[in-house]
């Protein structure tokens, strides 16, 4: 499922957000979204699983206008990782996978223990099905997560800092998983070198608007870096993928 | 650390169903038992005559009428009532997102005392006769309820801190207002039953209350039900509700309305009875885990036992007098509330 952004404004409290974004994830492309603190990216994405309503512009899903249907429908197509975690309630995590279901009732039970089950394989989180939700870590909340969206049965994730808080293994264990479910998958990054590893193509978002957009080797330019993120960029070779990689110094004073 | 809770959790169905027993079995204990002795044999010989319509010997009648006229619809509403604090207890506090609201975090409780001491006090709405204490409590829960609405909305709708924070503020100032008509009133007796209101009573129950509070809380808690997986989705965050297609703020919203018309309605027959919102929610989350469809499934019913025996102590502990039922529930709900925390199977809030 195809997923565009057409000229997307946001605001809030008379402020514009984000301003005339225009973004396309083409059917089961990996497509990032990176920028720094308080460019905009959450703010897109909150949009996109509806939890903001855009003040002009269009979402779409295969042509369709996504805040024009209902909500329902809307969360069968597209399933999203939202950055917040509240541990108020002690749900389990099978509890918290089922929650993946909410869409489709109306199904038969049956059918949505299989399907919940077979999500948690695939994010191997099975052996914590009756473990409590917010005893967790980060990585197997964040796996959860996934299996959560995953019983959506959606064809299209939008995840908000899906690799906050993992360490290294954790942060390539999720990405590869997210990759491999060959879903329409809208990612917001941190880690440019990430990113870079993961995204068919990257978006940059800078004060509400998208900079630049292409190939990661063809977008995390060191004057775009230094531009949006205010860093000195080098960019060195993997001594075995030979994968760009980027390592930052803080840029020099101007004046 | 968060101790990991591998839950041994108890199926909801056995549980329902022996509570629903249970509730049975209060129901006639509570009916029972009270300051005037009515034997065992006697109680059921009347309460079968009441359902067939069948007659009384001439020399029990006054008998009858305590059965029947005072201690039946007492012990009804009671369960009604218990229930009802109950569902709405968990269902606030999902809205709320926090496990220590009860349904009097709104401010609603303390707007309904305002026009129930208004008629107490003051002799209020004094042409609508027996009817005067209810409809003035549950005309100014309703206001209460509006003026909550109005002052905690924002352009993101209901957020849960605001309304907990606008419902605390207003209850203070509800508070305010009730304390000086209780002040200002002349009347010492007049006094004590503003008291027994504002703690909490069953004493004023009549057949005519039972109807409509059973309706409300039988409807309110329908709904609540019928929401249940939206409740869930909710209590994890209103981003995570909306990409589950929950849409929170038309839900909270929602929630609001029926948990408040709820409230209203049972604090306007019989006060502000502590403790069974809270507590309730909790024992039962423990018992069967925090999916707001098996906690709905059992909390009223647990609720409306407790609050039946409750009622049955709060009768026969100092009789004939008679203490508020709220003052039970707490003195019984707290060392029971401390000593399940302590037991630690429960994760609080994962903290």
């Amino acid at each position: 499922m195809r997923l565009d952004i057409e000229d997307v404004t946001i605001e809030a409290a008379g402020s514009r957000l984000v301003e005339h974004i225009d973004l396309t994830v083409g059917s089961g492309a990996f497509v990032g979204l990176v920028g720094p603190n308080g460019s905009g990216k959450s703010t897109l994405l909150r949009s996109l699983y509806r939890a903001l309503r855009p003040a002009g512009g269009v979402v779409r899903l295969d042509g369709d206008d996504l805040h024009a249907m209902d909500a329902r429908a809307a969360a069968r197509a597209l399933a999203a990782l939202p950055q917040e975690s509240f541990a108020e309630f002690d749900f389990t995590v099978a509890e918290v996978v089922a929650m993946g279901r909410l869409p489709h009732r109306g199904r038969t039970a049956a059918s949505d223990r299989e399907i919940c089950t077979r999500s948690m394989e695939r994010t191997g989180v099975t052996h914590l099905a009756d473990r409590g939700f917010p005893s967790l870590s980060g990585g197997e909340k964040q796996r959860v997560l996934i299996a959560r969206a995953l019983a959506q049965q959606p064809r299209v994730l939008v995840l908000d800092e899906p690799t906050n808080h993992l360490d290294v293994a954790h942060q390539l264990a999720v990405l590869s998983l997210v990759r491999g479910s060959g879903l329409t998958v809208l990612a917001a990054l941190h880690d440019l070198n990430l990113a870079a590893a993961h995204c068919d193509v990257l978006y940059v978002l800078d004060s509400g608007r998208i900079v630049a957009s292409g190939p990661p080797q063809d977008v995390l330019e060191p004057p775009l870096l230094a531009k949006v993120f205010g860093v000195r960029a080098h960019t060195v070779r993997h001594p075995e993928t030979d994968t760009v990689q980027l390592l930052f110094d803080l840029l020099p004073p101007t004046t | 650390m968060p101790r990991s809770t591998a839950p041994s959790r108890i199926p909801v169905l056995p549980l329902s169903l022996a509570l629903a027993v249970l509730l049975l079995l209060s129901l006639a204990g509570g009916v029972g038992l009270g300051a005037a002795g009515v034997g065992w044999t006697e109680t059921l010989r009347f309460l079968w005559a009441g359902l067939t319509g069948g007659t009384v010997r001439a020399q029990d009648a006054a008998l009858y009428t305590i059965v029947w006229e005072i201690r039946l619809p007492r012990v009804l509403l009671g369960a009604v009532v218990g229930a009802g604090l109950a569902a709405v207890g968990v269902a606030v506090q999902a809205m709320v997102r926090n496990a220590l609201a009860d349904p009097f975090v709104l401010g609603i409780s303390s707007g309904a005392a305002v026009g129930a001491n208004a008629v107490i006090l003051l002799g209020a709405f004094a042409g609508l006769g027996v009817w005067a204490l209810s409809v003035s409590a549950f005309a100014s829960a309703l206001a209460a309820m509006a003026l909550v609405y109005a002052v905690a909305r924002s352009p993101q709708g209901l957020t849960p801190l605001r309304l907990i924070l606008t419902g605390t503020a207003l209850a203070y100032g509800f508070e305010a207002v009730t304390t000086v008509m209780v002040f200002g009133a002349a009347r010492g007796e007049a006094a004590r039953s503003a008291m027994m209101w504002l703690l909490g009573s069953l004493g004023g129950a009549t057949w005519a209350q039972v109807p409509l509070a059973t309706v409300t809380v039988v409807a309110g808690w329908t709904w609540l039900r019928w929401r249940a997986e939206a409740l869930n989705a909710l209590a994890m965050g209103d981003e995570t509700a909306a990409a589950l297609g929950a849409g929170p703020v038309r839900l909270r919203r929602e929630v609001f309305v029926v948990t408040a018309a709820v409230t209203g309605t049972v604090v306007a027959v019989s006060g502000a009875i502590g403790f069974v919102g809270l507590m309730v929610p909790h024992v039962v989350r423990m018992l069967v885990g925090a999916d707001h469809r098996r906690v709905l499934a059992v909390a009223p019913l647990a609720g409306a036992v407790l609050l039946v025996w409750a009622d049955v102590l709060s009768r026969l502990l100092f009789a004939p007098a008679e203490l508020p039922v709220g003052v039970i529930t707490s003195a019984v709900g707290v060392p029971v509330f401390l000593l399940l925390m302590r037991r630690g199977v429960y994760a609080f809030g994962g903290r």
